[in-house]
């Protein structure tokens, strides 16, 4: 199809222009750009507040802010980016505008729950951000008590009620989609015709929805605990603290899995795209996907061996916690197999999807050495914890994310970026990523504690190397923010399927309509039928990109 | 503690060489598997790139052997990993019998420490080398961790509760010790130094000025000034379980049930007596809550140890 020129088809952006046509939107295209901006908001935020202890942390003496600041920094970067940015960037922004798009429905099942949960997220969001303000919250994002729920005197509950509230957004979102994909396949879609974007977002959905209530319950626990008194964990109050932890980490620990299996999806569609071939192992990509979130629902204990908890329990936890790497292991394993015999173009996608594969990789591998009971011991609340968790959340989600953003960039948009710009952001993050958070891992073998304002002066080396490195990662993620809004208004117009990638999205207009498809598709295929051999088209308009896939194009045909 | 730059921490107890050689094996297989997989994604990427001029005839969809053989293989290795950390995570933490105890009390934000003899230290710990060590842990306040990275042992300091923590210092020298488990404001500055010493050393420097009266005798005092013995004695007036050669000891609860007298259970027997009542007994006792502190019921059970009659640790379970 060739598609007009964007300005004269209606499409879901120009349907109308008013701010309540966005506001009160249900439109699941529009509230995942409602989700972008938000998401983006609070991505600078939490990301301001890691540069602000970065500079503290220059100097072994506390020196720049004071101790309750940073302490305050530290717990709003990590609220912020957890509960605001990484549990809801993939799902909500990339699932909510892509689900239905990719089964070939017009929207999702319950477009006014979808409505709602953007409006809870950023009611929440307000709530938690005015607690920041009016009275700070230094309970660090784990919010673990008795510190949370009897001594720190910042304003601990409002900033769980917020929290508490964007819980219930991921709830809907979840429920959403699992309703969506159940009902609302296009004829022909079956299960094993669906993108692995969307098998990855099934399983985020199911742990959304029975662990978010979880979390739910337990923060409001700590609320009644601070406001009324009422003895649940503190002990002096007849309580325990130690079942916090429990059911603290019985969501929190899918939680990871929230973010990194709706980034296995997107990595997945992309090295597919990229390799023009159908992806290798599709069952087993699939399977693994259920598998993680089946098993990661039995592996909260490995964040408590050293708290108390028996050392039986912890045995089982951490023979579990060995077993769900498997999954993951296996995910690599195919990817990698998909390159072979491929039609491979490293085109800006591609590289952030491989510099996914190499940090998951480190991030997973370290991950065993944390499930490690006898080496956990050492390394529990160091910063090698903080090293691994940030290889798995921003080497691994991050990248994705922004690897995501920038594969469907033309579809949402109907625009293209700046290509060169594209990969040198990937590059340029992959290597100030590396330069921040792999010195933490030497940091904390040697013994450094987390959340420490002040450091002895043996840890400086190694800290003044992870500063230096935070400034080039944050440069990293400025620099696509600045040619993907350029894109908006300078860049040539992407066309309905720009990079030759199969999928039901691929085949309608960029932008799409407000209804997606001009008539219901029907599938007919597989996921991912590249022809073997088949040649992508140039891509229209970005300059000095990959001159090997122009003058080659015909010279693979078997 | 050397101020100059390090790569890994210094050997300083009996596990941290297994420690290291745990770790060690498991950096190399994952180097192994890591640059394995980086060179793999390199090769094929550049030999499949778009337009060169391989052979792509029949691009395989999936195999089953592969499939199996790389779930298996990492499978397998992670199965021997987990034996071996969980061997070793049972040795660190259970602690020899007869190691010399030590009281650590955790508060915002200083660490307590009290010697079998009585001598007290505030955010310094001085051992003997070559001793097994146990701490017997407890928080005032919110939880806390006692980290000494140069003998590779962590574990949290819990209100309401006590922890347990042993090693044997192997090497003479100074070490950091940190509070690991976030506390609040001051949570960096709650650390402090282990001074390993010869026990002729450690001998002399517990002789130094300072001593208090050792733990158990304080614990009498504590005994005979809230009256146990009123009640916890023989005969018709004695209301309440014989306290002598307890420690240690199964007991066997109303309602069914056995426990083991251990530090946990006595101290909670003191702050909620009605919780656990030995068989035969009413729940006659009030609760000692807001009475008696931290340190008050360390000296308790320490002097409940010292009236059993071998003094025997129970078996450490924790």
């Amino acid at each position: 199809m060739t598609p007009a020129a964007a300005t004269d088809r209606r499409h879901y952006l120009n349907a109308s222009y008013t701010a309540a046509s966005w506001l009160f939107t249900v439109d699941h295209k529009r509230i995942g750009i409602l989700y972008l901006l938000s998401v983006t908001f609070f991505f600078l935020l939490g990301g301001a507040a890691a540069v602000a202890f970065r500079l503290e942390l220059l100097t072994p003496a506390g020196d720049l802010v004071t101790a309750e600041t940073y302490n305050n920094l530290f717990t709003v970067h990590g609220v912020v980016m957890v509960f605001f940015f990484l549990i809801p960037a993939i799902p909500a922004v990339l699932g909510n505008f892509l689900v239905p798009l990719m089964i070939g429905a017009k929207d999702l099942a319950f477009p006014k729950l979808n409505l709602t949960s953007w409006w809870l997220f950023m009611i929440g969001g307000a709530i938690t951000l005015g607690a920041v303000i009016t009275g700070g919250v230094d309970t660090g994002w784990t919010f673990y008590t008795p510190y949370s729920s009897t001594y720190a005197n910042t304003s601990v509950s409002t900033a769980i009620i917020g929290v508490f509230l964007t819980g219930f957004a991921s709830i809907l979102t979840g429920l959403n989609f699992i309703v969506t994909i159940h009902t609302m396949r296009a004829p022909g879609m079956t299960w094993f015709r669906l993108p692995l974007f969307i098998w990855a977002h099934y399983a985020a959905s199911l742990i959304m929805v029975l662990g978010t209530p979880v979390v739910a319950t337990v923060l409001v626990l700590v609320v009644l605990e601070r406001s009324l008194g009422l003895g649940i964990f503190n002990p002096n109050l007849g309580g325990d603290p130690l079942l916090f932890q429990h059911l603290f980490w019985f969501y929190s620990h899918p939680a990871v899995y929230i973010m990194i299996l709706p980034a296995m999806g997107v990595v997945t569609e992309i090295i597919a795209a990229f390799s023009g071939r159908r992806i290798f192992g599709y069952k087993f990509i699939a399977f693994s996907s259920l598998a993680i979130a089946g098993l990661g629902f039995l592996v909260w204990g490995h964040h408590m061996f050293v708290s108390g908890q028996s050392m039986y329990a912890g045995i089982i936890f951490s023979f579990l916690s060995f077993l769900v790497a498997i999954p993951s292991a296996v995910k690599v394993f195919n990817w990698t197999a998909t390159l072979y015999k491929g039609q491979v173009r490293m085109l800006t996608p591609m590289v952030y999807a491989m510099g996914f594969m190499g940090l998951f990789t480190i991030g997973g591998l370290t991950g065993l050495f944390l499930a490690a009971m006898a080496l956990d011991v050492h390394f529990h609340d160091t910063y090698f914890v903080v090293a691994h968790f940030h290889y798995i959340m921003v080497g691994g989600a991050v990248m994705a994310y922004l690897g995501g953003i920038h594969y469907w960039w033309p579809k949402i948009t109907g625009k293209l970026y700046h290509e060169w710009w594209g990969r040198i952001s990937a590059v340029v993050i992959f290597l100030g990523f590396n330069l921040t958070f792999f010195p933490q891992f030497l940091l904390g073998y040697l013994g450094m504690p987390r959340r420490y304002y002040a450091y002895p002066e043996e840890f400086q080396v190694l800290n003044v190397m992870s500063s230096a490195g935070a400034s080039i990662l944050g440069i990293g993620y400025l620099i696509p923010l600045v040619y993907l809004v350029w894109s908006l208004k300078y860049g040539p117009d992407a066309g309905p399927n720009p990079w030759g990638a199969k999928g039901l999205e691929w085949e309608t207009y960029s932008p799409p309509p407000t209804l997606n498809f001009d008539t219901t598709p029907v599938v007919e295929c597989e996921a991912y039928d590249y022809a073997a051999g088949e040649m992508a088209p140039e891509l229209p308009g970005t300059q000095g990109h990959g001159s090997s896939t122009s003058e080659e194009a015909g010279s693979s045909e078997p | 503690m050397s101020p100059e730059f390090a790569l890994m921490p210094e050997q300083a107890s009996s596990v941290s060489a297994e420690y290291d050689a745990l770790l060690f094996t498991e950096i190399g297989i994952s180097v192994f598997f890591g640059v394995g997989i980086c060179l793999a994604i390199m090769f094929l990427a550049w030999r499949y790139r778009a337009g060169s001029e391989v052979d792509r005839s029949d691009p395989p969809e999936g195999d089953m052997r592969l499939e199996l053989l790389w779930s298996g293989i990492p499978l397998v290795i992670a199965l021997g990993l987990f034996v071996w950390s969980a061997k070793l995570f049972i040795t660190m933490r259970t602690a020899p019998k007869n190691a010399m105890e030590l009281h650590v009390i955790g508060k915002q934000w200083m660490w307590k420490i009290q010697h079998p003899g009585g001598k007290r230290e505030i955010n310094e710990l001085h051992v003997p080398v070559g001793k097994d060590i146990k701490l017997v842990m407890s928080s005032e306040d919110v939880i806390h961790d006692f980290f000494i990275p140069a003998f590779r042992v962590k574990m949290d300091v819990l209100p309401g509760r006590y922890s347990m923590l042993w090693f044997k210092p192997i090497r003479e020298g100074t070490y950091r010790f940190f509070c690991a488990e976030y506390c609040g404001t001051s949570h960096s500055k709650m650390i402090g130094r282990v001074v390993v010493q010869s026990p002729a050393d450690y001998a002399s420097w517990l002789s130094g000025g300072g001593n208090n009266e050792p733990p158990e005798v304080a614990g009498k005092a504590l005994f005979e000034s809230f009256r146990c013995g009123t009640c916890h004695r023989e005969g018709l007036t004695g209301r309440g379980p014989v306290l002598d050669g307890l420690f240690g000891k199964q007991v066997r609860l109303a309602g069914g049930g056995m426990v083991v007298a251990d530090e946990n259970y006595l101290r909670e027997s003191i702050l909620d007596p009605g919780g656990k009542i030995v068989e035969g007994y009413q729940k006659l006792m009030p609760t000692y809550r807001g009475q008696i502190g931290e340190e008050g019921l360390m000296q308790l059970i320490a002097y409940l140890k010292s009236i059993a009659p071998d003094g025997k640790q129970p078996e450490e379970k924790r």
